[in-house]
Formats: C-alpha cells, sequence, structure tokens
C-alpha cells in the first residue's frame, strides 16, 4: 500500500520573546500520522486556535522547516531530516489551498495569469499545452476557461474564487492538496459547493487532501480519517465516522459537546470557562490535564503514548489506557 | 418593543450611494433574542449600526425611523438621531472582532468608567464592576491588567461585561463569537443566556452560524440582498422556514452524525448596484417564476407571527420538494 501521508516524531518550537523571557512553544510536539491506503482519502485535521494545525500545514508545504522529525508524502520525505526531493518534484507533489481566496490572488492580476504560471513553472508546459492543461483543471472544478479569462479577483464570489484556486492546484496533479480552513471565509450557502468539490475530485482525479478546519460537521461530512489535535500534540486519530459518533478522549468529547448543531439545544450545565496559557505549550504530561475531568496523578507526570482501539484508531490518553488493558 | 419603520440606509461611495438596507420593516417584542442570518454583504452589520444609532460618514439613514419604546426626560420618543444620549446605558453594542476593540493603552477599569457622567463615584461603580464580572467567571483582579495581559476569550467575556453591566434595555451583538474556538463560544454563548434570562433585555445577535442562531435565539430575521425575506419564532423558522432561501440556507450545512449529501445554493448574490426588479432572490431560486422577476414579493405574515417575503410562501412551497 501507498503511504499517503505520514509524519514521524514530527516537532516545531516557536521562540517568542527576548533573551531575558524567552518562551519556548511547541507547536507541534512529536506528531506522528500516519495514511496507507491505495485509495485517494480525505484526512480532516481539526482542534481550536493555537493547536498546531496550521503549523502542520506549514511544515508538510515546505514553508518552514521542523526542529525534528520528518513528513512523507506519497513515499518520499518530503520535510525534515532526509528530505531530498527538488522544489519542482516537490510542488508536483503537494499543492496548498488558503483559507482567504480574496488574499490569495492579488487584486492587480488577472486570475488566468496565476493559473498559467503554475502550469508553465510546475508542469513545465508551453504555450497551447499550458492552456489545455488549464482548461482541463477548470472543468475539473465545474467551470471553464472562458470563465475566468482576462478577470480579476473582485469579479468573483467567494465560492467561485476558492474553485479557482481549487483548479490552480490540480495543474500539476498532485497526490494531496493541503487545503487550511478553505471554507471558513466563505459564505454557508456556498460552502457546500466547495466542500462537494473535494469529494468529487477525490474521485475523479484521484486527489487526496488535508482538509484543516475547526468545523466538526464539515469534517465528518467529507473525511476518511480524522486527528484532533490539542496544543501540539495529536489526541485522537483514526476513522473519522468512528471518532466523531463516538468520541474517546476527553478532549474530543468536549469539543463535540461545544459545537452548536441544529437538532439538539444545550444543556445549561453550569459554565466552566479556564483559561490556558503558554505554559501548557511546554507543560510535562498530558497537556489537557488541567482541564480534563478525569486527570489524574499519571497525567501530570507522564505524556500519554497511543493506545491502539479495536477500530484502528490511536488514543493518546491514560484512562483510555487503562481501560483497553483491563479488557 | 422596538420598531423600525420602513429603513433605508445608504454608503455614499464615489460611484454615487448604494442601499445597503432597504425598506425593513417589523417591529420586535421585548424580552427576545433576535438573532439575525444572512450572506455577507447583506446588509446584517449595517441594520445593527443604523439602530445602534452610528450613522457616521460614508453611512447614513436616507429614510424611515427607529422607535426603541421608551422616551427621554422630556417625554420625547427616542430615536436614532437622539439615542446617542443613552449608549451603554439603555442601548449597548458587542461590535465585530470585538476581542480587539478594548483599547489597548489604557487598563480596562478605566474603559469601564470611561462613559460615567463627570460627578458619578467611579470607585463605587468599580467595586460593583469587580463584583459583577465575576458572576462572568473572570477575576476582579482582571480588571486592573491591560487588554493583552488577558486570552482572546477573557477579553470577550470583558466586553460582554462592558455591555451587560448597566443592564440596558437593549444589547446589540454583531458576531461576538466568531473569532473564538467552539469550547469559548459555547461558554460565551451560555453566559448571554443567562444574563438574559435574568435581566429580561432585548439581544439583536449577528451571525452567520445556523447552528448558533438555532441554540440561542428566540426569534430569526433572516436578510438577502438589503432586504429582511424572512421574520418568525425560532423554532418556526427552523422547523418549516417559509422562504426558499432559509430552507436552503438551512439544508445545506451538514451536521454530524447524518449522512445526508448537502448541496450549496448555486449562483451569488445579485450585486446592490444594479437595478434591481422582482425577488432578489429569483435568480438562484429553483421555484422561481415570472411572477418572481417581474415583481417584488412584500413581508407579509403568511402564518402569526411568521412573515416572509415570497410570493409562494404558505402555499405551493410545502409540497414541492427542493430538487437534490
Amino acid at each position: 500500500m501507498k503511504t499517503i501521508l505520514k509524519t514521524d516524531d514530527l516537532h516545531k518550537v516557536y521562540r517568542l520573546g527576548g533573551f531575558i523571557n524567552r518562551v519556548r512553544i511547541n507547536a507541534l510536539d512529536k506528531v506522528n500520522l500516519h495514511v496507507q491506503s491505495d485509495e485517494p482519502v480525505i484526512i480532516s485535521l481539526v482542534g481550536e486556535s493555537g493547536s498546531g494545525k496550521t503549523t502542520l500545514a506549514k511544515v508538510m508545504l515546505r514553508l518552514i522547516a521542523p526542529n525534528d522529525g520528518q513528513a512523507i508524502v506519497n513515499d518520499q520525505v518530503v520535510a525534515g531530516k532526509g528530505a531530498k526531493t527538488d522544489k519542482k518534484t516537490f510542488m508536483s507533489m503537494v499543492q496548498p489551498i488558503f483559507q482567504n481566496p480574496f488574499e490569495a490572488f492579488s487584486n492587480y492580476r488577472t486570475v488566468d495569469t496565476y493559473l498559467l504560471r503554475t502550469a508553465m513553472k510546475v508542469s513545465g508546459a508551453k504555450g497551447a499545452e499550458a492552456e489545455d492543461l488549464v482548461e482541463e483543471a477548470l472543468v475539473a472544478v465545474g467551470m471553464r476557461y472562458a470563465d475566468v479569462r482576462g478577470k480579476y479577483p473582485n469579479q468573483f464570489s467567494g465560492g467561485e474564487l476558492q474553485r479557482v484556486s481549487v483548479a490552480r492546484a490540480l495543474i500539476p496533479k498532485p497526490s494531496i492538496i493541503i487545503a487550511d480552513e478553505p471554507v471558513s471565509m466563505i459564505d454557508a450557502s456556498l460552502r457546500m459547493n466547495v466542500i462537494n468539490l473535494f469529494l468529487k475530485l477525490k474521485e475523479g482525479t484521484r486527489t487526496s487532501f488535508l482538509y484543516i478546519t475547526h468545523d466538526l460537521a464539515t469534517a465528518y461530512y467529507i473525511s476518511d480519517y480524522i486527528a484532533v489535535m490539542y496544543r501540539g500534540t495529536i489526541v485522537e486519530f483514526g476513522n473519522a465516522r468512528a471518532i466523531l459518533s463516538d468520541p474517546q478522549h476527553p478532549y474530543t468529547q468536549l469539543l463535540l459537546g461545544s459545537v452548536a448543531t441544529m437538532g439538539q439545544k444545550w444543556e445549561e450545565a453550569d459554565i466552566a470557562m479556564q483559561d490556558m496559557e503558554a505554559t501548557e505549550f511546554v507543560a510535562e504530561g498530558c497537556r489537557f490535564r488541567h482541564r480534563c475531568p478525569l486527570a489524574e496523578q499519571i497525567c501530570a507526570d507522564v505524556r500519554p503514548a497511543a493506545t491502539l482501539l479495536p477500530d484502528g484508531r490511536e488514543v493518546y490518553c491514560h484512562i483510555v489506557e487503562r481501560e483497553m488493558e483491563r479488557i | 418593543m422596538i420598531s423600525l419603520n420602513e429603513l433605508v440606509a445608504t454608503y455614499t461611495t464615489v460611484r454615487g450611494s448604494v442601499r445597503a438596507v432597504d425598506g425593513v420593516d417589523l417591529s420586535i417584542p421585548e424580552g427576545n433574542i433576535v438573532g439575525i442570518a444572512g450572506e455577507s454583504g447583506c446588509g446584517k452589520t449595517t441594520l445593527l449600526k443604523v439602530i445602534y444609532g452610528d450613522l457616521t460618514y460614508p453611512l447614513a439613514l436616507e429614510q424611515g425611523s427607529v422607535n426603541y419604546g421608551f422616551a427621554d426626560g422630556a417625554g420625547r420618543e427616542v430615536d436614532s438621531a437622539s439615542i446617542q444620549a443613552y449608549w451603554f446605558q439603555r442601548i449597548s453594542y458587542i461590535p465585530q472582532s470585538s476581542m480587539s476593540s478594548l483599547n489597548p493603552v489604557i487598563r480596562i477599569r478605566k474603559q469601564f468608567v470611561d462613559f460615567l457622567e463627570p460627578k458619578a463615584n467611579k470607585d463605587d461603580t468599580l467595586d460593583r464592576v469587580r463584583q459583577f464580572i465575576q458572576q462572568l467567571d473572570l477575576p476582579p483582579e482582571a480588571l486592573d491588567a491591560y487588554p493583552h495581559q488577558l486570552s482572546g476569550g477573557m477579553r470577550q467575556r470583558m466586553m460582554v461585561a462592558l455591555a451587560t453591566f448597566f443592564q440596558p434595555d437593549i444589547i446589540l451583538a454583531d458576531e461576538p463569537t466568531t473569532a473564538l474556538d467552539v469550547v469559548v463560544q459555547k461558554g460565551i454563548l451560555l453566559l448571554l443566556l443567562k444574563l438574559q434570562r435574568q435581566m429580561g433585555n432585548t439581544i439583536l445577535f449577528v451571525s452567520h452560524d445556523m447552528g448558533v442562531h438555532y441554540q440561542i435565539s428566540h426569534r430569526m430575521i433572516i436578510m438577502y440582498a438589503a432586504k429582511v425575506v424572512e421574520y418568525g419564532e425560532s423554532p418556526d423558522v427552523f422547523s418549516a422556514p417559509l422562504h426558499p432561501y432559509t430552507r436552503m440556507l438551512i439544508e445545506s450545512l451538514p451536521n454530524i452524525g447524518d449522512d445526508h449529501l448537502r448541496q450549496g445554493v448555486s449562483g451569488r448574490p445579485p450585486s446592490l448596484w444594479d437595478d434591481l426588479r422582482g425577488c432578489r432572490f429569483a435568480a438562484r431560486c429553483p421555484l422561481a417564476t415570472e411572477l418572481c422577476r417581474q415583481e417584488e414579493p412584500p413581508l407579509v405574515e403568511h402564518r402569526p407571527n411568521h412573515f416572509a417575503a415570497c410570493h409562494y410562501a404558505g402555499d405551493v412551497i410545502p409540497t414541492l420538494e427542493l430538487p437534490a
């Protein structure tokens, strides 16, 4: 089986502050993800702000270098120790889509120049060949070259422009597209058009996606795998449906219970709102223990390792580990 | 009772003026949480600004008036021109991205007494504020901090405290939780609900998240392209929406545990610069007829307390299935 995505003890430290009051933040703390499949998959990465999702995306996109560990895409090491893949091969394998399409495209350039440049520089096509590649990619997202020729970003709606950025990412036929919050800037009525497009492309062009989001409902809707992150660590990773319908880690349970959904009203339990500081990023033991209702002494002393559950998911929790041992 | 009478609000631009709120006419009973939903650019924030009386260039109230249901000292009805005198005392505003709305260079306690009259006893008020913020799970010392010393959730709660401390009759909240994580968002929304229940004030709450509206709103206003297209009690709007736009908005969102295929709404809202005729949603509406394209539907009460601006609301739509 092909390795679609693998991270091996990926570690990234940010250093904040000056000489005296320097703070180290472990934005990624030994992150291990492993997805093997012959079919294209959609992997969701969910978590709150500051959980390290965007840092992971940036490492995968080679925008920042990890301090330790490596990332593997499509059986090739793309970042970290032993990454030898040259830039062009890398860009034809991994492509990004960003959060705000209006910021991703310059207002002073027509959007088709971005598409043609990608076709020429990354895919190495020339002239009419490049135009064919662009047309092919646009057709895949339900548009035509004629729709975008000579148009500026402000002539599109957010949803349309995001389609164009998906088309741009598709031109080199990458094996994985890394989409960082691709729909959070798009209006609710247009959001599903982009989400459904990802599903269609998974079948049609056989592209895998790493979908980074804080929206659990869309993550449930499209993903095959899901990784829940908390303060730079993975807390639960595995089959998306299994995890979201029956979360095991206390943090995943808290997160799911907090989503404002239609159909079931919240119970007015006592509202506990602790405030977490940067210290959580460097803490020993389980990062979530301060907010965890089940926390024990071991949670403060030892960092939980991955516990493999029968349905194939990995849960990083001492309590779950003990439960499993009993069974 | 807050009455919005034929409001038309315009923005002056180099291309001329554009109507961001176009003929909004409805009344809001007291003691309700009223949710306002719609796409970006549909006029939600502009409507709040008009109600708040924050009418500074380029925004202007071209037509219509707002009645707040209370009178000034001389017995005259307060309207959007004279409401400024009551800011934070009877009407308060939690602005969009309110996390960054606190003044970064002065301590929070000073921002609390900023709008008190000069002769008022500040220490006394601050003591009461210290008591009050503990209800919001904020430590009393947080009042002595500068905004950057607090986390995002704390700053947001501080804004909620600022907006609710004087127990105003009306609170306007513009996307108060959008930048927050879901766990913190739930805490703040439940807090807002609790305070509203204690004080019985009216909250106008803008959000684009229908799930949030489902959780807290008593009534819903759905806006589309500067118009109100649907207004009613939340349970009715969510269980039996009358306007096709509302239906598509609700049905397009996925839910955890529900494997139905969801469809977005195709097309995009019309530009407010165009010469708009007929129903503004007609171009995207799967049920639109020639009548919709020609004649603008008025906002009509189709069921008790449930208004919709659709020619076919109430009679035809419930029997028609939206194409999947």
